[in-house]
């Protein structure tokens, strides 16, 4: 048995898989097929600062091999997770990862000051998914400019303990992944999480409508796992001393080695919980055998294999 | 009694076809002890390497705790698209995964009460389980069957077995009585002092029952059915506006909070909407 031990920065994981954000709610659910504690993190749903009632249904679509789902952060707002989540995430003996998201520079900040008044001990790293529309720029989403992405990460990374990590969730959908992870990077970014959903949109041939009220959403599941490792890759390969926690697509042991060897130190599963809700805990036996089977004694080894010997 | 959903491997014991539907006999052992009536289960289509994910749900019609083979689970279900279509094709000892039992079951009532069922097309499956459970406490049952036509209704005979009186009726008159299942409400209210109505079916058809269900001041429970992604609470695709005991509405699960609900509960005039009132909604236009 390989040694899975990892960390995102300063966060220590007994191994490497942890839930995708808004893939698993906060956690009680998934809790009643398997003990959150045997994964090495659950990642919360993005929490804003406000209760929110989320799209208008319908917010899913099912496409070849993911879906799209449009559901608008629908949340009760970063004080509940606080007072209520997080503590009973902390006795069930998970390793939280919290997932924070704001419409405004300010707006991160604020979610990231509330959460540092979670128990101490509850929260093991923060995840600021900055793929929100920047409501002061014109509805751009702050993961698609460098600058904005940068002042999200800088604006949470200032309100929040120095000792707590912080990862910054990158989208795929931009010309040059590299430039985004550099800015949030030197923005006080620990690590970087990737990737988030792909922008993609369904037509219903018989109401001649977009599918989803929200008529784009987001797309997931193992239809987008080669641009994951792609984007893993391509930031490893820039950045090769900052840690990743690798998303997309993931749905076996050899998926999620796949991002390993691109350079992902842990490994989140999503949408693959929604068919599979074990998922997660099969897929870190899988992962565990394949790193067996291929000789690696520890997860470290294995990180960021593939780039051996190639010039990038 | 054991808590919480179970996945399990299935396997198929049977697929029959009935009517314009196909029943289909699941071993699924450890689930069927677990199942009050409501209850659902999701069912993953095709094996370990589908491109289909999402799971499918379906209402669970009958739960036996010791089949010849073990603890079975029966759903009724409509073959259209390709999740439905693929379950349909199922034979003998093909292998299922079943996620289940799901939801929030039916409220019984404590004391013997009247209760009149009211089923659409499969949407019959349900209660059956529902009215074993009555009759067992002691309630009076009465049932109404709708559908578009005669190959559409579910479950006829098994009523006619279970309750007081049965009630048919079809869009185009080819059983029963021709018109809807709310035609027929009414009269049925009054004859049998109706204390709660129950009711599984399409939105429309939940809709009119409630309404008829609170202009005679009759309880009533609607088992809603939404698209679900995941049909275990994770993903929060299923939600739909409905008013809480404290007055405010939320957009509240139908996997976990529901798929049963009061009826005067659901804000049918605004599901596929986000009301502006609802707790947590974009407030004002802004700027
Ligand atoms: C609580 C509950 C109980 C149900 N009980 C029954 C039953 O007893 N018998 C029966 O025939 N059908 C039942 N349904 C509806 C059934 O789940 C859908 O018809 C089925 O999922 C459609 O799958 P598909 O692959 O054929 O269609 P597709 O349209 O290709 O499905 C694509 C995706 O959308 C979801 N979806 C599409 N239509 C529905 C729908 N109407 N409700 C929920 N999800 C949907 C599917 O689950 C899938 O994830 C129930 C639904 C719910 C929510
Ligand atoms: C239904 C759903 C809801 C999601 N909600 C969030 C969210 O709140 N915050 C976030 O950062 N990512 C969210 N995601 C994106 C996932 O965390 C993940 O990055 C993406 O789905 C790719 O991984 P997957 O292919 O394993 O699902 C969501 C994805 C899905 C399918
Ligand atoms: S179907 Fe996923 S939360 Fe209800």
């Amino acid at each position: 048995m390989a040694d899975l031990q990892t960390s995102l920065a300063s966060a220590w994981l007994p191994n490497p898989l942890a839930t995708a954000s808004g893939c698993a709610a906060m956690g009680r659910e998934l809790a009643r097929f398997f003990p959150l504690s045997d994964l090495g993190a659950v990642v919360t749903k993005s929490v804003m600062l406000a209760p929110r009632s989320g799209r208008p249904t319908p917010r899913m679509a099912e496409t070849p091999s993911g879906m799209l789902n449009s559901i608008g952060l629908q949340g009760s707002g970063v004080d509940a997770l606080v007072e209520h989540d997080l503590p009973w995430l902390q006795a069930a003996g998970a390793r939280t990862i919290v997932s924070i998201a704001g419409g405004s520079i300010e707006e991160y900040a604020l979610v990231a000051e509330r959460v540092n008044l979670a128990p101490p001990g509850s929260v093991a790293a923060v995840e600021v998914n900055i793929s929100c529309p920047n409501v002061e720029d014109r509805g751009l989403v702050f993961a698609c400019d460098p600058m904005a992405a940068a002042s999200a990460v800088h604006a949470a990374r200032r309100a929040l303990d120095p000792s707590v990590p912080v990862l910054a969730k990158l989208s795929p959908d931009v010309t040059d992944i590299v430039a985004i992870a550099r800015a949030c990077v030197g923005a006080g970014a620990d690590g970087l999480t990737m990737i988030n959903t792909v922008l993609g949109m369904v037509i219903d041939t018989d109401t001649l409508r977009p599918a989803l009220a929200g008529i784009t959403g987001g797309l997931s599941g193992p239809a987008i796992r080669p641009v994951a490792v792609r984007c893993v890759w391509q930031v490893h390969a820039a950045l090769p001393d900052v840690p990743i926690l690798g998303v997309g697509g993931v749905r076996t042991g050899l998926d999620a080695l796949q991002l390993v060897l691109a350079g992902a130190s842990a490994v989140s599963v999503g949408t693959v919980v929604f068919n599979d809700p074990t998922a997660p805990v099969r897929v870190l036996r899988e992962l565990d055998e394949a790193l067996d089977a291929r000789g690696f004694d520890s997860l470290a080894q294995a990180v960021g294999y593939a780039h051996r010997g190639l010039e990038v | 009694m054991a808590a919480g959903p179970l996945q399990v491997k299935g396997e198929v014991i049977s697929v029959r076809r009935v009517g314009a539907y196909s029943h289909v006999t699941l071993l699924a052992p450890g689930i069927a002890e677990r199942v009050r009536p409501g209850h659902f289960v999701a069912l993953a289509v095709g094996d370990a390497t589908s491109s289909t994910l999402l799971r499918r749900s379906f209402s669970i019609y009958r739960a036996q705790e010791r089949g010849v083979y073990g603890g079975t689970v029966e759903v009724v279900l409509s073959a259209h698209g390709p999740g439905t279509r693929w379950l349909s094709e199922r034979r003998e000892r093909d292998a299922v995964d079943v996620v289940g039992p799901l939801g929030t079951p039916f409220t019984l009532p404590r004391d013997p009460a009247s209760c009149t069922l009211v089923g659409g097309g499969y949407g019959s499956a349900p209660l059956f389980g529902l009215a074993d459970a009555l009759r067992q406490r002691g309630c009076r049952v009465d049932v109404v069957l709708g559908a578009a036509t005669e190959e559409r209704l579910f479950g006829v005979l098994d009523a006619k077995r279970i309750a007081q009186s049965v009630t048919v009726t079809t869009d185009d008159g080819s059983m029963g009585v021709r018109g809807r299942v709310t035609d027929v409400l009414p009269a049925l209210f009054e004859r049998a002092e109706t204390d709660v109505v129950y009711a599984c079916g399409p939105m429309p058809m939940l809709r009119a029952v409630a309404g008829v269900a609170a202009a005679y001041e009759v309880a009533s429970q609607v088992a809603v059915e939404e698209a679900m992604a995941c049909g275990i609470g994770v993903c929060m695709t299923c939600v739909l506006p409905v008013v809480g005991d404290d007055g405010v509405t939320r957009m509240v699960r139908s996997c976990t909070e529901g798929p049963v609900f009061r009826g005067e509960s659901v804000r049918f005039d605004a599901v596929g909407t986000v009301p502006a009132d609802a707790y947590g909604a974009p407030q004002g236009s802004g700027h």
